[in-house]
């Protein structure tokens, strides 16, 4: 069962930000990253801020991380979420990819118990017609 | 030429300001936002007596819904010299508005040019709710990122890990604003004063914002008259100088809290308006001490102590002390705060009401009148890309 309910708005890709998600579907975090200075950014965009090569890869990631920052939302803010509340939003900077940061959920952990700080690794959470969406759980969990 | 001699430092005046009634989202039945806004800028030109046929400029940011050409032919105003829209969503661009006009008066474009906000959430959205985001949205919904309350607690919750900072200081922060809103009958909040107790158990929204920490969902619309300063001094009011406006962002700000939270990461925990303070502060030849009342976004109370650092009102990590000080009080506080009541006690008029009460300061006519206030600082939202800000005076 998927961490919000049936509903939820589900990723659009276009074409800068496809790779991500294709990637996903296979269950590997990938993050876009500069041919040619080696830069990770994230959200995907064409031009690399670093030294503005057009030319980039996406590198598969370990899928570790540290819980950068989090709150818990105890509001419903979509149709489909009533119900839902409450539930925890992460900020998520992950291991090996620069300063890059995913905005995602920690499945495993109650309100009362997220930290920054926490060491979390992805999981991969079913959302219908084979896509995926990478949520974390605590990495020293069960 | 110094920057300051360059700038728009003197040269443009608010003479006119115009307000509806303000009533919680839903309660202005019967009368719709387009009817509003043009309520709001008949107001503001009448309050500056100058014939609506004289408004030749029009000036708004992100999600109003109303052009100027389609208000300047419902009022029948015989020419547009200039409209403009500021990128982005909310009140990020409540101050470049404002900019917009003084630039536009001080160099001749127009004469007069207004800048309105009107928002009926009784009549369309509701802003706490999902709206479609029109970039990266993909990041963050499916994660039930999707209020502003949820964006700003990311940010806030950062801060208060690096400094800690605290429900302490956000309630004296909530505390300090209804006050002042209890002296002020145009507020949503008059006559709905807030203690401690309420505060702490206000419901939680997005932890650490409770229900308190989180602004109001207003009906309204308001608008300021801005023309240039040779022409202000012929007119009703006593003019309210300009004395800085700008529009900035840091480096590799983008959308900040309202996109997918890659913001640097020595900025995180900030509104992004370290170098919009700069230039506001550059431009009119003062520093943080010279200021003498603030209206300062405050769609959440966690936005306060932020702004407040990236201002130079105190030290990075400062903030909680300063607040905890009672600096933001009326009467005894070294820097009164939304006097009016602000975004959180006042109205939601997404940081327009803000210049409004900062031109009442000026004017000495506030209900939480600052003696012998000389200049009031302004500034826009804390949450999506580009930050604004002004600096009034005599």
């Amino acid at each position: 069962m998927s961490y919000l309910p049936e509903g939820t708005p589900v990723p659009s890709p276009g074409p800068d930000d496809a790779p991500f998600w294709d990637a996903c579907d296979r269950q590997e975090l990938r993050i876009q990253c500069c041919a040619d200075c080696g830069t990770f950014r994230h959200p995907p965009i064409p031009v690399c801020a670093a030294c503005r090569s057009t030319k980039s890869t996406w590198a598969r990631t370990s899928g570790t991380g540290t819980v950068f920052s989090y709150t818990v939302a105890h509001h419903p803010t979509h149709p489909a979420l009533h119900g839902a509340p409450p539930y925890n939003i992460a900020v998520i900077h992950l291991d090996g990819a620069g300063d890059v940061r995913l905005v995602s959920n920690v499945v495993d952990v109650p309100p009362d118990e997220m930290r920054i700080g926490m060491r979390v690794i992805v999981v991969w959470d079913a959302i219908g017609d084979g896509h995926f969406l990478p949520r974390f759980r605590r990495e020293d969990g069960p | 030429m110094t920057a300051r001699e360059a700038s728009i430092c003197g040269r443009a005046a608010i003479v006119g300001i115009g307000e509806t009634a303000y009533a919680k989202h839903g309660g202005l039945r019967g009368r719709t936002e387009i009817e509003l806004c043009m309520e709001a800028i008949c107001k503001a030109a009448e309050d500056a007596g100058v014939p609506l046929d004289e408004v030749d400029g029009f000036t708004s940011y992100g999600f109003e819904r109303h052009e100027p050409v389609v208000i300047q032919a419902a009022l029948g105003i015989p020419e547009l010299r200039y409209a403009s829209l500021v990128w982005g969503g909310g009140g990020g661009g409540c101050a470049a508005a404002v900019m917009n006009a003084a630039l536009a008066v001080a160099t001749g474009q127009c004469r007069h040019a207004v800048a309105y906000r009107s928002i009926c959430q009784g009549q369309y959205e509701r802003y706490g709710q999902f709206r479609q985001r029109p970039l990266w949205g993909s990041f963050i919904s499916p994660f039930g990122l999707m209020s502003p309350a949820q964006m700003t607690a990311l940010t806030f919750r950062r801060h208060m890990f690096l400094y800690g900072t605290n429900r302490e200081h956000l309630a004296e922060v909530a505390l300090t604003f209804r006050e002042n809103a209890q002296r002020n009958s145009r507020a949503v909040t008059f006559g709905k004063p807030l203690d401690r107790e309420t505060y702490f158990a206000g419901r939680p929204i997005a932890d650490p914002f409770h229900l308190y920490d989180c602004c109001l969902e207003t009906d309204g619309a308001c608008a300021v008259l801005v023309t240039s300063e040779e022409r202000s001094r012929d007119l009703r009011q006593k003019p309210v100088r300009i004395l800085a406006a700008a529009q900035a962002s840091g480096p590799g700000w983008s959308l900040g809290p309202m996109g997918t939270h890659n913001m640097p990461m020595d900025d995180y925990a900030t509104i992004n308006s370290r170098v919009v303070a700069r230039i506001v502060f550059e431009q009119a030849g003062l520093t943080p001490a010279d200021i003498d009342v603030a209206q300062i976004y405050d769609a959440f109370t966690g936005l306060i102590p932020m702004a407040l650092e990236d201002y130079g009102f105190c030290e990075r990590g400062g903030s909680g002390d300063f607040i905890a000080a009672g600096n933001l009080r009326f009467a005894t506080g070294a820097l009164p705060c939304n006097t009016a009541g602000g975004l959180l006690s006042e109205a939601y008029l997404h940081g327009l009401n803000l210049v409004v009460e900062g031109a009442r300061q000026i004017r000495g006519t506030s209900t939480s009148q600052v003696e012998n206030a000389r200049t009031c600082l302004v500034t826009s939202g804390g949450g999506g890309g580009h930050k604004s800000a002004l600096i009034l005076g005599h």
